[in-house]
């Protein structure tokens, strides 16, 4: 918890498990009480590939739903991809690959809009200096409850893609090795198309408020949490935002290519992963740049910056103005991430559009096989950046090694950079303060890093902050309860529930 | 059961987190119980969207793992409730609650059926044989509560004879990290 060498003190910020929802922040001093350097520490993965390992390889796709509770889809289609080539599917079927598609459109615009509505917007509509009693997701229900609303029915609505699609909300069996085992059908098109125009308009609402949120406030945002990076995704082969497929494109600060239309079944003679003694969680970085500099942000931001357009109008509209901020070239201001994200729920309403009224959807050839691999990568672009899954398979049919860099992993230098940012703009003195709490949160939040993969049983709580002298001793500690409140948790003698006299 | 009265059970948690799988476990069971005017959810966490789902029913039981709370089970009425976010993207039940009064103007009567785990911190399948145990008193409590229509935690039923402990053997994963 605490470390004392070197005329520094740590102030550690962390979890009571490692469960669902819990982050630790590590803040360490240096003497004059100035940051010198914070660690972010967040669930990994931990022990899924091996887990996986003797498992039947056509078992997978199934299996990783298990690592998420909010974007299994991802895991899914990422795992199938792969096991499409361990079956010798080099190329699977139109209405395949469009039913794969819509349902990882629904599931970006179910993800996105639920990050929206339960993460950004208290933080938006209320300014992250708000009291966090009313700064939830309770409070927008209060104060915007038509807002509310929309954002609890485009969440279903996108869930109800992936019910047609995968053929349940959760656990979905509809991407296997070589194809997909259900097309959609009229009434489940017709079904999905009733409500679309509507989640259309509610999409487009959705990114106006982001963009005007960010202008009105860019002053402030630009520097939040904010740093210049590399910028890494898929992109289609004509440069295109594509979600589902496409090789790797790596762009630097300022826009110029590191590499681009890598085929991804190559990712290890381009991207390293880092391990670090004090966390679970490794640090992914580009080869040809090396652990200091060549690490990258992934997910919405990056996408924008990456790719060379969008192949739906009105978001792809919507992504000019967003480069307009930084003259066309990269947004390195963290708290665009938002805005990207809106900008992404928007193209995907407009491709379930588009799909909905392909009759591809409605074919009947969905599987297709060829010969056999024993190794294969299988990659999309999740709703929080890129996703990596990586599999061999003995001649049993067992998987014999797994490697998984998940959306939260490749970002994690980036969201330790915007934690150091901000820990060096708010934190003053020896005390935390529950402003330096929130700022924190905000700028991770910014990120959207998904912490489902672990559980998330009764009885946690989301956030403890300790703060330790350079004696080793407990100087002050807080906790974020799970209702909100804030738990002053520094009598040894036992916890203290109440309010925070900061 | 009063047929007339819409009853939702929620059992939610990561069956790939072995106990977490508790919810998800009672979910399945209270299925095979076919009590008409009985709708089952399971889910790996609860979303915006189950207050939706919520707010069209009368009675509404989260079913969840629980760390610490008492062998085998706990079960008592739940409020609307506050909201924290962090940066997880789950609710907790009593925000379902107050997102189903504040959003569609429902207040559905509400309990919490907490059911004891031990192994939660290894990816898994299958309970651990102390949750097993104790999931089968949850189950046996809510199909008396179903079939019984007798709505209160005084009919919780009194600690097991035999400790829960001394009837299983532990899971090389029960040393739980704390």
């Amino acid at each position: 918890m605490v470390a004392a060498k070197n005329g520094c003190k740590k102030i550690v910020i962390e979890p009571v498990t490692r469960i669902e929802g819990h982050g630790k922040v590590t803040i360490l001093l240096d003497e004059n009480n100035r940051v010198r350097q914070s660690r972010l520490h967040i669930v990994e993965f931990r022990g899924f590939e091996r887990f996986v390992q003797g498992r039947p390889f056509w078992e997978v796709p199934v299996l990783v739903q298990r690592l998420c509770g909010i974007c299994p889809v991802s895991h899914h289609l990422a795992a199938a991809k792969a096991m499409d080539l361990i079956v010798g599917a080099e190329r699977i079927t139109p209405t395949a690959k469009k039913v794969r598609r819509l349902m990882h459109y629904g599931q970006f615009f179910q993800s996105h809009a639920l990050h929206f509505f339960h993460l950004c917007s208290p933080d938006l509509l209320f300014g992250f200096d708000a009291d966090p009693a009313i700064r939830n997701v309770i409070g927008v229900a209060a104060k915007y409850p038509d807002l509310a609303r929309q954002a609890v029915l485009m969440r279903k609505y996108g869930q109800e893609v992936i019910r047609i699609t995968a053929g349940k909300k959760i656990h979905g069996t509809g991407a296997i090795p070589g194809g997909v085992n259900k097309n959609v059908s009229i009434a489940e098109r017709d079904f999905l198309l009733k409500d679309l125009e509507t989640m259309l308009n509610w999409a487009r609402s959705a990114v106006k408020i982001a963009r005007d949120y960010t202008v009105e406030h860019l002053d402030r945002l630009a520097g939040f949490g904010s740093f210049e990076s590399n910028h890494l995704s898929l992109v289609r082969h004509d440069g295109a935002l594509d979600i589902y497929h496409g090789n790797l494109r790596a762009i630097d600060a300022a826009g110029n290519r590191i590499f681009d239309q890598v085929d991804y079944q190559k990712y290890v003679d381009y991207i390293a992963e880092e391990v670090r003694p004090w966390s679970y969680m490794k640090f992914p970085f580009i080869k040809a740049l090396g652990p200091e500099r060549g690490w990258y942000r992934v997910g919405p931001l990056a996408r924008i910056n990456t790719c060379d357009f969008i192949d739906t109008p009105e978001a792809d509209a919507a992504r000019k103005e967003l480069l307009s901020l930084s003259s066309g070239k990269p947004c390195n201001v963290t708290m665009a991430y938002h805005w990207a994200r809106m900008i992404e729920l928007l193209h995907a309403a407009e491709k379930i559009k588009e799909l909905l009224h392909d009759p591809d959807l409605q074919g009947t050839d969905l599987v297709v096989t060829g010969t056999r691999r024993s190794e294969a990568v299988g990659m999309v672009e999740a709703p929080r950046g890129t996703l990596f899954h990586h599999y061999r398979v003995n001649d049993d049919d067992q998987v014999v090694m797994a490697n998984l860099i998940v959306s939260t992993t490749n970002n994690n230098e980036p969201m330790n950079r915007a934690v150091q940012r901000v820990c060096e703009d708010y934190l003053s003195g020896r005390e935390i303060t529950e402003g330096l709490l929130n700022h924190v949160e905000v700028a991770i939040r910014a990120y959207d890093p998904c912490l489902s993969c672990a559980t998330h049983a009764l009885g946690q709580m989301p956030l403890v902050v300790e703060l330790v002298n350079v004696d080793g001793q407990l100087i002050h500690r807080l906790a974020r309860g799970s209702d909100g409140t804030i738990l002053a948790l520094g009598d040894p003698g036992g916890d203290n529930r109440g309010s925070s006299d900061e | 059961m009063n047929p007339q009265r819409r009853i939702l059970v929620i059992g939610y948690g990561n069956p790939g987190r072995h106990d977490d799988g508790l919810g998800p476990a009672l979910a399945a069971a209270a299925e095979k119980l076919a009590v008409p005017g009985l709708t089952v959810e399971s889910d790996y966490q609860l979303c915006v969207e189950h207050a939706e789902m919520a707010a069209r029913h009368d009675v509404v039981i989260f079913a969840d793992a629980s760390l610490t709370g008492p062998e085998p089970f706990f079960f008592e009425p739940l409020q609307p409730a506050g909201a924290s976010t962090f940066s997880s993207h789950a609710l907790g039940p009593g925000e379902v609650l107050a997102l189903a009064a504040g959003l569609f103007g429902a207040s559905p009567t509400a309990y919490l059926l907490g059911i004891r785990g031990y192994c939660f911190d290894q990816f898994g399948q299958g309970l651990s044989p102390r949750a097993r145990f104790n999931l089968a008193f949850a189950v046996d409590f809510l199909e008396n509560l179903l079939k019984n229509d007798s709505w209160s935690p005084r009919n919780l039923p009194l600690r097991p004879a035999a400790s829960t402990a001394s009837v299983c053997e532990e899971l090389p994963c029960s040393k739980v990290s704390p």
